[in-house]
């Protein structure tokens, strides 16, 4: 995993931000949690929903496992960051249900399948467990607002493409492509974008790590 | 003596007539099989006293206000009646049959055997989790880069899913759905995966070190898994049946062992080929899948029974 852990004193809010957005961003740079990214992203609406989710998700067990976590056995704690990830998945499951039930007819699996992210487990052990409150709230709204653009952008892009509208309001005149709505043209549109950020990267970087290295990490 | 005798043989006699017409006049249903692609075939325990179209009324379980319109009724000997629908019948769906005379009413269900194909086809090609749900990627990612590990995962993940499913089907219909406890599901469903995975490498260990050596590692990765997960949710979702879980498990278990074998096998390719910079690693491995879901499009037209 090309996750960088952080032992020492964490950075400022705005950088952890920031860091969640760009250097780290969940989709494009650490590939993870890709099962949503192309699942729900027909449209930005449905991308607009698993993302508050997921973001909820993260930010909310990140601050409950950093406030709990002397009470935790350092053996027994992936169950316990499981259990706690599932209490909130379900809480959010449950109000999402409630108050948005025309979209959650559309995402309602993947919503529960948040319990299964690798990024937010991810996220609980190699920053939420180490550091105190304030920083990791930080950590955890970064990465989830990290998250939570990718999705928009893929949406943004499949939906544009594919049925020529924005968030339901038509743009253009007929289809123009189709296929980016469709199953493969979901899997298509993330090569595109990632090799997109890949390319940018290298070309701000210039010759620090090559773009190959971290997106060869795979997370699982 | 003799009198009480002689009342009792009439009175057994009566009795014994009263049930010989009663069951002479009792018409049953001994079966009922849809035959594609509109025809539905009955067996009946004795003659039908009225064999014309509006007699029969056919629902689909699932709409029971809509009849479908028969079209044609065709006697063969006897007991045998041959209904034809102006529309198409599934042979793998639920049916209910009634009749205005004599009064009746019958379920038609699928064969079981119907039954567990169709699910499994329809699992493993025409909803392929990986290329038409996208899920499990970051594991279908992970570990399709060398064809023995992709095997070696399909094979561990496929039975891993069945015990799963079962277990998970059992605590939602047994506990959870009679208690009302719903809104537990996420939580039990991955406590579920996780005990049984642990169960899985303890029992592996102690009896196969040499499987667990080549394997376990696999099994460590599952828990993770979204698909795993997925198939419980699904079938809770749906109410499903034993059957109709289990065939779900295998069909899904199968679709993702054989996308992690095809995409290993290009994988093991495209090591040769020239990728452009910005594509190489992931990009292009999604590029390739999504030319594989591209392919099993086709397969969205299958329908095994029709």
């Amino acid at each position: 995993m090309s996750t960088v852990i952080h032992p020492g004193p964490a950075p400022g809010a705005r950088q952890l931000i920031l860091n969640g957005i760009f250097a780290e961003n969940p989709v494009f740079r650490l590939a993870l949690s890709l099962c949503p990214a192309v699942a729900v992203t027909t449209t930005v609406l449905n991308g607009l929903l698993l993302g508050v989710a997921v973001l909820f998700v993260q930010v909310l067990s990140s601050v409950t496992v950093t406030l709990a976590k002397r009470l935790i056995h350092p053996r027994v704690r992936i169950p316990v960051y499981t259990v706690i990830i599932a209490v909130w998945v379900s809480a959010i499951d449950m109000s999402l249900a409630a108050f948005a039930p025309a979209l959650y007819a559309q995402v309602g699996l993947y919503v529960k399948l948040i319990v299964a992210f690798a990024i937010i487990i991810s996220r609980l052990e190699v920053f939420a467990s180490r550091q105190p409150l304030v920083p990791t709230f930080f950590d955890g709204l970064g990465m989830g607002l990290g998250f939570l653009l990718a999705l928009l952008m893929i949406g943004a892009f499949r939906e544009l493409l594919g049925s020529g509208s924005f968030a339901g309001i038509p743009l253009v005149p007929g289809k123009p492509l189709l296929f980016f709505a469709l199953p493969a043209g979901g899997f298509f549109s993330i090569a595109l974008l990632m090799a997109l950020f890949n390319w940018i990267e290298r070309r701000n970087q210039g010759g620090r790590a090559g773009p190959a290295k971290s997106a060869g990490g795979h997370g699982v | 003596m003799s009198r009480a005798r002689a009342w009792l043989t009439a009175a057994l006699a009566a009795l014994s007539l009263a049930a010989g017409t009663a069951r002479a006049a009792e018409v049953r249903v001994l079966s009922a099989r849809v035959v594609a692609p509109s025809e539905l075939r009955l067996r009946f325990s004795a003659p039908l006293p009225r064999a014309d179209a509006e007699n029969f009324r056919l629902t689909h379980a699932q709409a029971p206000d809509i009849p479908i319109p028969v079209s044609r009724v065709r006697l063969a000997d006897g007991n045998r009646v041959v209904l034809t629908f102006e529309q198409r019948l599934m042979p793998a769906e639920h049916y209910r049959l009634e009749l205005a005379d004599p009064p009746l009413a019958h379920d038609v269900r699928p064969a079981a055997w119907a039954l567990l194909l169709s699910v499994m086809i329809a699992a493993a090609f025409i909803n392929n989790f990986v290329f038409t749900r996208y899920l499990g990627l970051c594991i279908f990612f992970g570990v399709s880069k060398k064809r023995d590990t992709a095997i070696g995962m399909g094979i561990v993940f496929t039975l891993v899913m069945i015990f799963t499913a079962m277990v998970s089907w059992s605590l939602d219909t047994f506990v959870l759905r009679p208690l009302q406890l719903g809104f537990f599901q996420i939580l039990v469903f991955i406590g579920v995966v996780a005990s049984v995975v642990q169960f899985l490498d303890t029992m592996l260990r102690k009896t196969h070190p040499v499987l667990h050596r080549k394997w376990g590692i696999y099994l460590m990765l599952i828990t993770t898994n979204c698909i795993i997960l997925a198939v419980p949710l699904l079938n809770a979702q749906a109410s499903n049946g034993p059957l109709d879980s289990l065939a779900l498990a295998i069909g899904s278990g199968a679709g993702f062992a054989l996308a992690l074998f095809l995409m290993s096998c290009a994988r093991e390719r495209l090591e040769y080929a020239r990728v452009p910079q910005p594509f190489q690693g992931l990009p292009i491995a999604f590029a390739l899948a999504g030319l594989f879901a591209l392919a099993f499009m086709g397969f969205s037209g299958l329908d095994f029974f029709r």
